[in-house]
């Protein structure tokens, strides 16, 4: 069997608050392999949160290990990790965190700017991401000039454009009405169907079905992995 | 990341906020602004005092006539002829830091050639004259002691007396008349401009002091006699003026037989000194402004410093989102680094071209000569780059140090 994308380790996380440690994580083992569809779940408070931004290398784990790709993640420097965010991850946020005043376009190609690609790539790049989510015809809109969907679809493509391995969406259709958030399922289910790695955060049930793995969290720990057979969202539009 | 990208979303950024951006940048404006000014003005003054020692000549000290006391009433300087030519060629002989010394006696009228003529001041005075003033003749010749002692009807004219009457034509040999006197032109003094009371120095004509006594000035009371209204003194390049000064007071009043106890009856001044002390005033006057200058870009510094906290704060989430896409830590200090030195630097331009106006204004409307320098404009500029770095580095290091997750989820 080929090595899984993702391995954790007993990944643990405490958070100190004054005199008193919290733990978040209790060690957490286990594997996700390249091109599944996998849905965290679990109450607020569960650690699903804090697993994601382990994951996502955002955070430090306080205990564990964490193998991206192959790459020991967790034994990096806060600046490498920046570059291991750069080339191999892609992220997707409950509330689009896209750059004001900024053209959908220049949004789509930022990460391209921290990874060291030439300026004359970065736009044509972002402009094949763009088309490739529809939203071709809206290059020059600022962020405040489009619909929630359409800014969701903005920061999936800006998720994309540097080729990640890994796709990381937190609560992406948290600030979506339903049937928005049925289109932003369709076109995550059709990017995964196209082979990229997709990791979600929800504690919607609804729309955890989408995914093909279910993994639910409950104080720190695993409670729950299985699969499932995923609704196909593109049907129910 | 590189560099043109930083400076555009630093660009972006400022514009986003033109007001704040612009109120920010007052206090560099203002700042840059007073240092070229202030160095345009002390450079003016210092040229001018330095031009005026040039054309008076350097190391000069002058003796005039002093005040007398007659029935109670104290006389002003000059109310008395109390100097004599011969105190100057006393002085010439006899100390030894002076290095010319030349009496002066002077009147003024009407030169008259054929049918045009020219209202001028004239000096009665010795051949040390023009070594004294460092005035060269640019044309013809200086007069010589035996056309001093022979009382010679020869003058040297000044630039702008030749002007007057020969236009572009020579006026050597040419004879003029001064109160009926036949006068023959031997030379032309070189060019002195304005002297510090703004006046024409070159409107003037040097004759033998002889020659003024018995020939031009007729009946004027400094006629009589040996009096002159002034000697004026040259010392020797390195000697010492204090010194100088106190031996020529001392010689003064062994030759006017003034007891112990009793006034001078002459005034010894430093014109050299005046200047200086002119020269000091402006100095004054700069580091004045100079203190402004640095207040006012110590405070544009601190409110650079103020709005760029502001701007991190605010800005959190958009810099833990360029982490979470890849930027590190040295990206965001470079970003906020580049905005604060982009802020001071635009602010530094605009003060330059503010500087630069005013000390144009300046020299128009209050008639100060103020002296722009490439090297005050350099000067200023780099200063609001330097304050931009200083000042823009700890908020920038401050969105550097964010941790991407607590930036990210800050609200």
């Amino acid at each position: 069997m080929s090595e899984p994308l993702i391995r954790v380790e007993g990944l643990a996380k405490d958070y100190v608050m004054g005199s008193n440690v919290v733990p978040a994580l209790r060690g957490v083992t286990l594997d996700i392999a390249a091109g599944e569809f996998v849905a965290v779940m679990g109450p607020s408070g569960s650690g699903k949160s804090t697993f994601m931004n382990l994951l996502g290398c955002l955070d430090h784990p306080s205990a564990g290990s964490y193998w991206l790709g192959g790459q020991k993640v967790s034994a990096l420097s806060g600046d490498e990790l920046a570059v291991v965010r750069n080339r191999k991850l892609g992220f997707v946020f409950q509330h689009f965190n896209l750059l004001a005043r900024t053209s959908a376009l220049d949004n789509v190609a930022l990460p391209l700017l921290y990874g060291n690609v030439p300026a004359s790539e970065r736009h044509p790049r972002a402009e094949r991401r763009l088309t490739q989510i529809g939203l071709a015809d809206r290059m020059d809109h600022h962020p405040s000039q489009l619909s929630g969907g359409q800014q969701q679809r903005v920061a999936i493509a800006r998720a994309l454009v540097n080729d990640p391995q890994l796709v990381l969406a937190d609560e992406p259709t948290g600030a979506l009405d339903s049937h928005t958030s049925v289109e932003i399922m369709a076109l995550l289910q059709q990017l995964n169907r196209e082979g990229i790695t997709i990791v979600l955060v929800t504690h919607e049930h609804d729309i955890a079905d989408f995914a093909g793995r279910i993994i639910s969290f409950r104080d720190g720990k695993v409670i729950e992995d299985h699969g499932n057979a995923p609704k196909d969202a593109a049907a129910q539009l | 990341m590189n560099f043109a990208a930083t400076l555009r979303i630093a660009l972006l950024a400022l514009r986003i906020n033109k007001l704040r951006s612009a109120l920010t940048m007052l206090g560099i404006i203002i700042g840059v602004a007073a240092v070229i000014v202030m160095i345009a003005v002390g450079n003016g003054a210092q040229a001018r005092v330095e031009d005026q020692i040039k054309s008076l000549g350097s190391n000069i000290i002058m003796v005039l006539s002093g005040s007398m006391t007659s029935g109670g009433a104290r006389g002003g300087s000059g109310s008395q002829p109390t100097i004599t030519e011969d105190d100057a060629y006393a002085l010439n002989r006899e100390i030894d830091e002076i290095q010319a010394a030349a009496p002066s006696l002077r009147g003024s009228g009407q030169v008259v050639l054929g049918n045009t003529n020219w209202s001028t001041v004239f000096y009665g005075t010795s051949p040390e004259y023009l070594q004294v003033r460092d005035w060269p003749v640019i044309e013809g010749r200086g007069f010589e002691q035996a056309e001093v002692s022979g009382a010679g009807k020869v003058i040297l004219i000044g630039q702008t007396v030749a002007q007057n009457l020969f236009g572009e034509s020579s006026p050597l040999d040419q004879v003029v008349r001064i109160n009926k006197v036949p006068l023959t032109i031997i030379g032309v003094l070189d060019r002195k401009g304005q002297n510090m009371m703004g006046q024409d120095q070159d409107d003037i004509i040097l004759m033998p002091i002889s020659t003024a006594r018995k020939r031009v000035l007729g009946s004027s009371r400094y006629a009589a006699g040996r009096n002159v209204g002034s000697i004026m003194v040259k010392t020797k390049d390195g000697a010492n003026m204090a010194e100088a000064e106190a031996r020529m007071r001392e010689l003064m009043r062994q030759r006017h037989r003034l007891q112990q106890g009793q006034d001078d009856d002459f005034y010894v001044r430093n014109l050299s000194e005046i200047l200086q002390a002119q020269e000091a005033s402006s100095k004054v006057m700069s580091l004045l402004l100079a203190a402004v200058a640095s207040v006012s870009l110590l405070v544009g510094g601190i409110g650079i410093m103020n709005i760029m906290l502001v701007s991190v704060t605010e800005r959190t989430r958009e810099i833990g989102l360029r982490m979470a896409v890849g930027a590190r830590g040295r990206d965001i200090l470079t970003q906020f680094l580049v905005e604060a030195v982009t802020l001071s630097l635009i602010g530094g331009a605009i003060g330059i071209l503010l500087g630069v106006g005013g000390a144009t204004a300046i020299a128009q409307f209050a008639g100060w000569r103020t002296e722009l320098s490439g090297g005050s404009i350099v000067l200023a500029a780099g200063f609001a780059g330097a304050i931009g770095i200083f000042f823009g580095y700890y908020p920038a290091k401050k969105a550097s140090r964010l941790l991407p997750i607590e930036a990210l989820r800050y609200e």
